[in-house]
C-alpha cells in the first residue's frame, strides 16, 4: 500500500495512493459516483449497489511490459464481466473506469428504483426533507416513475424511538448500515444492528438504556435518508428555512467545530436555535460532534435566562436600569480600587477575559483576579503543550498516545473517537488512571494505580528513564535541570513507587520504554485523583522533555481542561489565591456557591451570568450576560487552537456582551477604551500579546479544502449533512518548546503523597453531570448524572453511611453536603465527588468525626 | 442462569472456539432449550458469555428462522410447502394441517400445545411431502400419518 | 470396487460406523497421505483428478485448495454441510449413511492446506444428521484419526459440528463463514476470497460434504483412476438429486456426463418415469430453483457441467426437478420466487428490493388479477436485477423469473384477466400476501 498508482477515469488520467478506493479517486478528479452506504469514514459495505461503474485493465504485453494496442493505436483494455461497486474496488496500476456509459446510468436508475419501490415518498413531512442525499441522486439519476404498485408498498413502523434522543422512522430507512457502522467502527458503542432479513430488515438497539452511546447524533448527520431523526429537532423546522451560523462548542476543550442552526421564531419572541450541527474541520472533530455539543444548547434561549440588570432594594433583587446599575458598579469598584477582587470563569471568550484583566490592572490597579475554579500545570502546557501541527488524525504506528488521570470519553469525547481512530490506523494506546474507563479497551498497556499516587507513577517512568539511559542525546544540550534531577530521584527506588503505586514495577518500565521508544507521543492528562497537581503535570512534562517529545507536532502534553476556554483564561487571567475578604467582589461567569467552593467574603458582591445562580442570588448587583450564540468572539482550545465563533442570534432580553459591560465600567472609571466589537479586542491582543501574535479575525477565518469533501455544492452525499467549514480553522498558538532557541527545563517538587490508609475524596467528570446547562435540555434528563458523593460499599461502610443517606464531607478546607450512592464498581478508599465540587483531589479530613450522616430526605433522583 | 444450570455445556460450547462470539448460536440454542424461545434474559447472558453487545446477539435471533423471539408452541411442527414438495401435495398437507389443528401457519394452539409453521426446503424432497416436529424428520406425510403424529403429542402429558 | 464410490453405504450395511468402514478400506487414504506423502503432493493429486466443486459453482477443487498461503497460521477447514437448495438432500444421505468418508475427505483437505481445525456447518434443521456426524466424529477421535499427532505424526488436527440456525444464505462460503463467526448471515465483499482471508480472517477453504466425499477414493486410487469417470473436464462420479413429478425420487450416483436427463427421469435403475403413464414432461430444474429451468426438449442433454451450460441451464448441485404437464409453470415460478424472497439476507438492495418486487407482481397474478404488462414488468425487474447483487443469491433468483418467461411466457398470459370477460379463478396453490420471516 505505498506509493502511488495511475488510473483512467471517464478518460481522464490520476494518480492516487495505492489502496485508495475508486468512488475516492473518482470524487479526487471531481467525478460524482453517487453512493449510499459508502462513508468515506467508514468501512466500505458494498451493500446499496448504488456505486457500481465499468471497471477495465489495461491489457499487457507480457514480453514488452507495455500496453496491447489495437489498430488504432488504442490500448486493449480488458473489461470485467460485471459492473463492480466502486466503493469497494481499490485502485490498481492501469485500471481503467467507467462512471458515465448507459450501461453504469441503467444500473443507477434501476438501484434507485429498487430503493424506491420501499420508501415511504413522505418528503413533504420529512426533516431530511432539501439536504437529503436520496432526493438528490433520485433527481441527478434515478426514474422519472416508479413502476411499482404504491399499493404493494410495505409498511413498517414511522416511529420508534431508539432512546430518548433518536427516533427511527423503518419505512423511510433504506437499509444501509451507515448507522451501525459509525456505532461500531467510530463510537465503539454497538448499540445499533439489523434484526430479521431480506424486507422484513430493520435497525434495532438493544442496549439498556436504548442507543446507550455519547455520540448517537452523529447517526443522524450521515443517515442519507430521514429515517434517524432527532427527538430535539424533528418536525421542528425544513432545512431551508434556517440559516447555519458557524460556531465553537462551548463545552469542553476540544473545541469542535458547529453550527448554529437558526431561524426566526414567534416562540421564542426573535430567533431560535434549531439545532446543532458539526462544521468539518479534520484537525479538530473531523465531522463528529458528541450529543453534549448537539443537544445542550437550550440554555442559550432559556426562559430563566436573566433579562435584565438587578439591584439589590430592601433585601429583594429588583430589575434596574443598565445605566443606573452601571453607576452602581463603577462607584463600587472604584472605590475599592486595588483592593477590588475579580473570579472570572473559563467558559468567557478571550476578549473579555483580555478586557477584564485591564479592567483590574488599568482601570483599578488591582492584581486580585482569578479563574475559577483554579487549574494547576497552566505553566507547563504553556512551555511543553503539543506541538502545532498535531492531529490525531495523523498518528499511525510508531506514534503513541498515553491517556492519564483522566476519562478520556468522559471529559473529552471527540478527543476519544480521534484517540481510538489513531489506534486502529496503528498508532499505541497508554491508559493510566485510578478506575477503568472505556478508552482501556484499546491500550497496549494499563496502569491501574492507587489514586492520589499518580505523579509517583511518572516518578518511576522517570527513574527507569535514566536508568536504562534513556535521555534523548539530540535533547540534552537543551534541559536545565536534568543533574538536579537525577539527584532527587535517588530518594525513590522503584521497588518502594510501585508498592506505593500499587503498579507492578514491571508495567512502569514498559511504560517508560514505550514512551522512550515511540516516533510520536502525545500524553493526554487530567486532574481526576491528582493531589498534588504541580508535581504531577511537572513530572509528566519531564517524562516528555527527557525523550524529546515536545515541540514538535503530534508530541506534548494535551490537558483535559474542564471548558472550552481553560486555555484562555490561563493565558489572560491565571489562577491564584484571593484573599479571605475583601471590600468588592465581582464574579463573571461562574458559580463558586452553586458549585460549593470557597469564594472571599465581600462587603459588596457584584455578579454577572446567564442566569440567576445560587451566587447571584446573594449579589447586591446582577448584570445579564449574553451567552456565546449571542455575540462574536474567540475560545482557546486545549491543543491551544484559537478559533472563532460567530452571532447567531440576537441578545436575549437586555442582556450585554461580557466585554462591553467591562467597557462601560472602564469607561466610567476614566479609561478611554475604544473598542466597537470583539474583534477590535482581538486585532489589539494579536498585536501586543506575542503568544497570540497575528491572530486577528481575518486569519481566524483561514480556510483549505478539507478532505473528504462534505457538505459542499460540490458533494451533497459523502457525507451526509455535516458542514463544510467555510467560517475559518482557526490557528495554534505555539508551545514554548517550538522555538529554537528556547531552553527546555526540567521541573522537580517532590510528591505529596497521601498516606495509605486516608480516604480520598476525588472531583470526577462526567459528560451528563447534572448541572446549570445541561438542565435546560429536557431530553438528555434520563441520562443525567445527579449530584452525589460515589463511593465503594466498603468505604460506606467504613463511613457508617448507607445509600441515599446525605453524605457530609470536608475536604481542601470546603465542607460538601451531598447524598452517598453506593457503587461497587468504585475503587475502595475514594469518594467520587462531581469534578465542580472542588478543585482537586484531596484527602477527607478528620474521620469519622467530620463525617457526619444526616438521616431522613435523602432519597436519590433516579 | 446457563451458566449455572448449563454449566457444562456451555463450558463445552466454549472450548470449540478461538472466538467466543462463534458460540452465540449454539448458546442461543441453549437459551431456546431453556426458556422456550430467545427470551431477553438469555440474551443479555449470551452477551455476557461471549463479551458481545446485547445488540449484537439480538441481530443473531433476529435473522435466523429457527430462532424465536416470541414464545412458541410446546412443539413446532414445520411442514415444507416448498416447490418439490408441492410438487407430491405439501400445499393438500398444510390444509389439513390448518384444519386438524385449527390454526393458520405462524400460529400456536390455543393450549400452547403446537406451533404450525411453513417452511423452506428441508431436503426431504424425495420424501415428499415432508416436515420436521421439533426438528426430527417425519417424511411421506398423509393425512393420517399427520393425524396419528398429533395425537401422538398430544396424549404426551407435557 | 463396488457399483458406488459416494453412497457405498447403500452397498455395505452400517457403513456408518467406524468398524465397518474401516474394515471396507476406510482411512486408508487418511494414512497414506499422511505417512506417504507431502501436502503439496495432496493438492496435486486433486488437482489432477480434475475434482470440481459439488456444491454448485463446479470450480476445481485442487486449485482453491493451491490459493492458500503456505505460511500463514492458523488455517482452516470448513465444510459446507448447509445444504439448503430446493430439491437437494445429496449431503444429508452422505452424513447419515456414509459420514466416515465425509470426515476422511475433509481431514485430507486440511492435511492438504495444513490446517488445525475443520468446522463443519450443517443448516439447523439437520439437527438429527448433525448427531450422527457428532456420533462419528466421536468415533474416529478415540480411534486417534483426528486429534494430536494424527497416527503418529506430527500433524494434529481437531474437527467440530456447528450447527446453523436456519437460513438459506449461509450456503453461500462468505456468509457460512459470517454466520459461524456468530455474526448474521451476511455475504461478505469479495476480495478478499476465503482461501486468504476467511474464517476469522485467516487462509480457509470451504468445500461441499459431497466434494469432501471424493477426495479419500481420488488419493486412494489415484487421480488416473478418477479420471476413467465422468468426461474430461467433468470427471468422477456424481449424485444427482432427483424429485418432482417422477414415480421413484431419490439420490442417484452415476457418472458425469454419462446418462441424459431422460434417463435419469425414466430410467428402471434411476427414476423410473413419471407420476401417471399418460404424463409428459414440461419442464426440468437441473440445479433446484437457483438454475434456468429447460423445457423437454432438453432431456437428451447429457448430465456434465459443460452440457447442461451448452442447453442453456446450469448442472449446479445435480438437483434435478422434474415438473410434468400438470404442473402450472408460473404457480412453479412463483414457488421459487418467493423461496428466494424468504432466503434474501437483505444486506444488498437489487436482490432485498427485487425479490419483494417479484413475489408482490407473482402474488397478484396467481391470485388472478394480473395486469398486460406483468411479464414485461417480470422481465425487467429481474434483468434489473441480474448482475447487480453482492452475492448470487440475486442472480439466482432471476432464474426462475427469466426461464420460464423464456420458455413457456403464454402461460403467463393466461393469467392475466382479459377485459370485459369474467376473472380467471386462482390456480393451484395457496397464495399469502405477506411475506412471513
Amino acid at each position: 500500500m505505498t506509493g502511488t498508482v495511475r488510473v483512467i477515469i471517464n478518460d481522464r488520467p490520476i494518480e492516487v495512493p495505492a489502496g485508495t478506493l475508486v468512488v475516492d479517486a473518482a470524487k479526487r478528479l471531481g467525478v460524482d459516483i453517487p453512493v449510499f452506504c459508502y462513508h468515506p469514514k467508514l468501512e466500505p459495505a458494498g451493500m446499496c449497489r448504488m456505486c457500481l461503474v465499468e471497471i477495465g485493465m489495461i491489457k499487457m504485453d507480457p514480453q514488452t511490459r507495455q500496453p496491447m494496442r489495437d489498430e488504432e493505436g488504442r490500448p486493449v483494455i480488458q473489461w470485467m464481466p460485471r459492473l463492480q461497486t466502486a466503493c469497494t474496488t481499490r485502485v490498481a496500476e492501469g485500471m481503467v473506469v467507467r462512471t458515465n456509459t448507459l450501461q453504469v446510468q441503467e444500473a443507477q436508475r434501476a438501484i434507485l428504483e429498487f430503493l424506491l419501490t420501499s420508501h415511504p415518498l413522505d418528503c413533504p413531512i420529512c426533516d431530511k426533507g432539501g439536504e437529503c442525499p436520496l432526493q438528490n441522486l433520485t433527481m441527478r439519476y434515478g426514474p422519472g416513475e416508479s413502476r411499482f404498485d404504491y399499493a404493494d408498498k410495505m409498511h413498517q413502523e414511522k416511529r420508534v424511538p431508539l432512546g430518548d434522543l433518536i427516533l427511527l422512522d423503518r419505512e423511510r430507512c433504506i437499509l444501509c448500515g451507515r448507522c451501525i457502522r459509525f456505532q461500531e467502527e467510530i463510537a465503539d458503542d454497538p448499540v445499533l444492528g439489523f434484526s430479521d432479513r431480506g424486507r422484513g430488515m430493520e435497525i434495532i438497539t438493544f442496549s439498556d438504556p436504548p442507543f446507550a452511546s455519547y455520540f448517537s447524533g452523529n447517526t443522524t448527520d450521515i443517515c442519507p435518508v430521514g429515517a434517524l431523526t432527532t427527538t430535539d429537532f424533528r418536525f421542528r423546522a425544513r432545512p431551508w428555512e434556517m440559516t447555519p451560523i458557524p460556531s465553537i462548542c462551548p463545552h469542553c476543550p476540544v473545541g469542535c467545530n458547529i453550527t448554529l442552526d437558526v431561524r426566526p421564531s414567534a416562540r421564542k419572541g426573535g430567533w431560535d436555535i434549531l439545532r446543532v450541527m458539526p462544521r468539518q474541520h479534520e484537525a479538530v472533530n473531523e465531522i463528529w460532534i458528541c450529543d453534549k455539543g448537539r443537544f445542550v444548547h437550550h440554555f442559550a434561549t432559556a426562559e430563566d435566562r436573566l433579562r435584565q440588570p438587578l439591584i439589590r432594594r430592601n433585601g429583594e433583587l429588583t430589575p434596574v436600569s443598565w445605566e443606573d446599575v452601571l453607576e452602581v458598579v463603577a462607584e463600587a469598584l472604584s472605590r475599592a480600587g486595588p483592593q477590588a477582587a475579580g473570579l472570572v470563569g473559563d467558559r468567557l471568550p478571550n476578549e473579555d477575559l483580555y478586557l477584564f484583566r485591564r479592567l483590574f490592572g488599568e482601570a483599578l490597579g488591582s492584581s486580585w483576579i482569578s479563574m475559577d475554579p483554579p487549574i494547576f500545570g497552566g505553566e507547563w502546557v504553556a512551555r511543553y503543550g503539543v506541538g502545532t501541527g498535531t492531529d490525531f488524525g495523523q498518528m499511525r504506528p510508531g506514534s503513541l498516545i498515553v491517556v492519564m488521570a483522566g476519562d478520556l470519553e468522559e471529559e473529552a469525547p471527540v478527543w476519544f473517537l480521534r484517540v481510538r481512530g489513531a489506534v486502529r490506523r496503528g498508532a499505541r494506546l497508554i491508559v493510566a488512571g485510578g478506575k477503568p474507563q472505556k478508552a482501556e479497551r484499546y491500550a497496549d498497556l494499563i496502569l491501574r494505580y492507587r489514586f492520589g499516587t499518580e505523579a509517583l507513577v511518572l516518578v518511576g517512568a522517570l527513574q527507569v528513564l535514566l536508568d536504562e539511559n534513556r535521555v534523548a542525546p539530540e535533547v540534552l544540550p537543551r534541559l536545565d535541570g536534568l543533574e538536579a534531577l537525577r539527584k532527587a530521584l535517588e530518594g525513590y527506588p522503584l521497588d518502594f513507587i510501585g508498592q506505593r503505586t500499587g503498579v507492578p514495577v514491571e508495567q512502569i518500565r514498559a511504560f517508560a520504554r514505550a514512551i522512550a521508544e515511540a516516533g510520536e507521543v502525545v500524553l493526554i492528562f487530567g486532574r481526576e485523583g491528582v493531589v498534588d497537581g504541580e508535581a504531577f503535570v511537572g513530572m509528566a512534562a519531564n517524562v516528555l522533555a527527557l525523550t524529546g517529545h515536545v515541540g514538535r507536532p503530534n508530541n506534548g502534553l494535551l490537558p483535559l481542561w474542564p471548558h472550552a476556554n481553560t486555555q484562555g483564561a490561563l493565558d489572560f487571567i491565571g489562577a491564584r489565591p484571593l484573599p479571605e475578604e475583601v471590600p468588592v467582589l465581582y464574579v463573571v461567569g461562574a458559580d463558586p456557591v452553586g458549585d460549593g467552593r470557597p469564594m472571599p467574603r465581600a462587603g459588596f458582591l457584584i455578579v454577572q451570568d446567564l442566569f440567576l445562580t445560587e451566587t447571584a442570588r446573594m449579589a447586591d448587583v446582577v448584570l445579564p450576560a449574553q451567552s456565546w450564540a449571542e455575540r462574536d468572539g474567540t475560545f482557546t482550545s486545549a491543543e491551544r487552537r484559537v478559533q472563532r465563533f460567530y452571532k447567531a442570534i440576537p441578545a436575549v432580553g437586555e442582556a450585554r456582551g461580557d466585554w462591553e459591560i467591562f467597557i462601560a465600567i472602564a469607561l466610567r472609571l476614566g479609561q478611554r477604551w475604544r473598542y466597537l466589537s470583539p474583534e477590535a479586542v482581538m486585532d489589539e491582543i494579536a498585536r501586543t500579546d506575542p503568544r497570540y501574535a497575528g491572530m486577528d479575525y481575518g486569519a481566524l477565518a483561514w480556510t483549505q479544502p478539507q478532505w473528504p469533501p462534505v457538505g459542499t455544492s460540490r458533494d451533497l452525499y459523502f457525507g451526509g449533512t455535516a458542514r463544510p467549514n467555510t467560517a475559518g480553522l482557526g490557528r495554534v498558538r505555539p508551545s514554548e518548546a517550538e522555538t529554537p532557541e528556547a531552553r527546555w527545563p526540567l521541573a522537580w517538587k517532590a510528591p505529596e503523597i497521601p498516606s495509605e490508609e486516608s480516604i480520598l475524596a476525588i472531583p470526577t467528570r462526567r459528560l451528563y453531570q447534572e448541572g446549570t446547562l445541561i438542565a435546560r435540555t429536557p431530553h438528555l434528563r434520563g441520562r443525567t448524572v445527579p449530584w452525589a458523593a460515589r463511593m465503594h460499599p466498603e468505604t460506606a461502610r467504613r463511613l457508617g453511611l448507607e445509600a441515599g443517606q446525605m453524605a457530609v464531607v470536608r475536604v481542601n478546607g470546603q465542607t460538601l453536603r451531598l447524598p452517598a450512592l453506593v457503587d461497587p464498581s468504585v475503587p475502595s478508599q475514594v469518594i467520587l465527588l462531581p469534578a465542580s465540587l472542588t478543585a482537586r483531589a484531596g484527602v477527607v479530613e478528620a474521620l469519622p468525626v467530620k463525617f457526619r450522616v444526616e438521616v431522613g430526605n435523602g432519597a436519590l433522583p433516579r | 442462569m446457563l451458566r449455572e444450570k448449563y454449566a457444562h455445556e456451555v463450558e463445552a460450547i466454549l472450548a470449540k472456539y478461538p472466538v467466543k462470539r462463534s458460540a452465540i448460536l449454539p448458546l442461543l440454542y441453549l437459551v431456546q432449550q431453556e426458556y422456550g424461545y430467545c427470551a431477553e434474559e438469555g440474551i443479555r447472558e449470551v452477551a455476557e458469555i461471549t463479551g458481545v453487545s446485547p445488540t449484537e446477539v439480538r441481530e443473531v435471533v433476529g435473522f435466523y428462522s429457527l430462532f424465536y423471539d416470541h414464545p412458541i408452541g410446546r412443539h413446532r411442527i414445520q411442514i415444507c410447502d416448498d416447490l418439490p414438495c408441492a410438487l407430491r401435495g405439501a400445499d393438500e398437507l398444510v390444509a389439513h394441517a390448518v384444519r386438524r389443528l385449527g390454526v393458520q401457519p405462524g400460529e400456536t394452539t390455543p393450549d400452547g400445545r403446537f406451533t404450525l409453521e411453513t417452511v423452506m426446503c428441508i431436503g426431504a424432497c424425495h420424501r415428499a411431502p415432508a416436515m420436521q416436529v421439533d426438528l426430527e424428520f417425519v417424511e411421506n406425510v398423509t393425512p393420517e400419518v399427520f393425524d396419528r403424529i398429533v395425537g401422538d403429542l398430544s396424549r404426551d402429558g407435557m | 470396487m463396488g457399483r458406488y464410490i459416494l453412497l457405498r453405504h447403500r452397498e455395505i450395511p452400517e457403513l456408518h460406523r467406524l468398524d465397518v468402514y474401516l474394515r471396507h478400506g476406510g482411512y486408508e487414504a487418511w494414512r497414506k497421505a499422511l505417512t506417504s506423502m507431502t501436502p503439496d503432493q495432496v493438492i496435486e493429486e486433486v488437482k489432477a483428478s480434475g475434482l470440481r466443486g459439488r456444491g454448485g459453482a463446479g470450480f476445481p477443487t485442487g486449485v482453491k485448495w493451491s490459493f492458500v498461503p503456505k505460511n500463514v497460521f492458523p488455517k482452516y477447514v470448513v465444510v459446507n454441510a448447509d445444504e439448503s437448495e430446493p430439491g437437494t438432500f445429496k449431503d444429508r444421505e452422505i452424513m447419515e449413511g456414509n459420514p466416515h468418508q465425509l470426515i476422511e475427505g475433509a481431514l485430507l483437505a486440511a492435511y492438504a492446506i495444513q490446517a488445525e481445525r475443520v468446522y463443519v456447518y450443517i443448516r439447523g434443521e439437520y439437527r438429527s444428521v448433525a448427531r450422527r456426524l457428532e456420533a462419528a466424529i466421536a468415533e474416529a477421535y478415540a480411534a486417534g484419526l483426528i486429534g494430536r499427532n494424527v497416527l503418529g505424526t506430527n500433524y494434529s488436527v481437531e474437527m467440530f459440528v456447528h450447527l446453523g440456525a436456519g437460513a438459506y444464505i449461509c450456503g453461500e462460503e462468505t456468509a457460512l463463514l459470517e454466520s459461524l463467526e456468530g455474526k448474521i448471515g451476511h455475504p461478505r465483499v469479495r476480495p478478499p476470497f476465503p482461501a486468504t482471508f476467511g474464517l476469522y480472517g485467516q487462509p480457509t477453504v470451504v468445500n461441499n460434504v459431497e466434494t469432501l466425499a471424493n477426495v479419500p477414493p481420488i488419493i486412494l486410487n489415484g487421480a488416473s483412476w478418477y479420471r476413467t469417470m465422468g468426461t474430461e473436464k467433468s470427471p468422477g462420479p456424481k449424485i444427482f438429486c432427483l424429485s418432482g413429478r417422477v414415480r421413484r425420487p431419490g439420490n442417484y450416483e452415476a457418472e458425469l456426463g454419462k446418462i441424459t436427463f431422460r434417463d435419469l427421469i425414466f430410467g428402471e435403475e434411476y427414476g423410473q418415469g413419471l407420476l401417471g403413464e399418460e404424463r409428459t414432461v414440461k419442464a426440468i430444474l437441473p440445479a433446484g430453483a437457483s438454475a434456468p429451468m429447460l423445457p423437454a426438449s432438453a432431456l437428451d442433454t447429457p448430465l456434465d457441467y459443460e452440457s447442461v451450460q451448452a442447453a442453456g441451464s446450469m448442472l449446479g448441485s445435480a438437483s434435478i426437478i422434474v415438473l410434468d404437464d400438470t404442473v402450472d409453470i408460473v404457480w412453479a415460478a412463483y414457488k421459487m420466487v418467493r423461496f428466494f424472497q424468504h432466503e434474501s439476507c437483505g444486506k444488498c438492495t437489487p436482490c432485498r428490493e427485487g425479490t419483494y418486487w417479484l413475489r408482490r407482481v407473482y402474488e397478484r397474478l396467481v391470485a388472478g388479477r394480473g395486469r398486460p404488462k406483468d411479464p414485461e414488468l417480470l422481465e425487467s425487474i429481474a434483468r434489473q436485477m441480474a448482475g447487480k447483487t453482492l452475492c448470487p443469491l440475486g442472480d439466482f433468483a432471476t432464474s426462475p423469473v427469466l426461464s420460464s418467461l423464456k420458455h413457456f411466457r403464454k402461460e403467463y398470459e393466461a393469467y392475466i384477466p382479459q377485459p370485459l370477460e369474467a376473472p380467471v379463478a386462482a390456480p393451484a396453490g395457496t397464495v399469502e400476501t405477506v411475506p412471513g420471516r
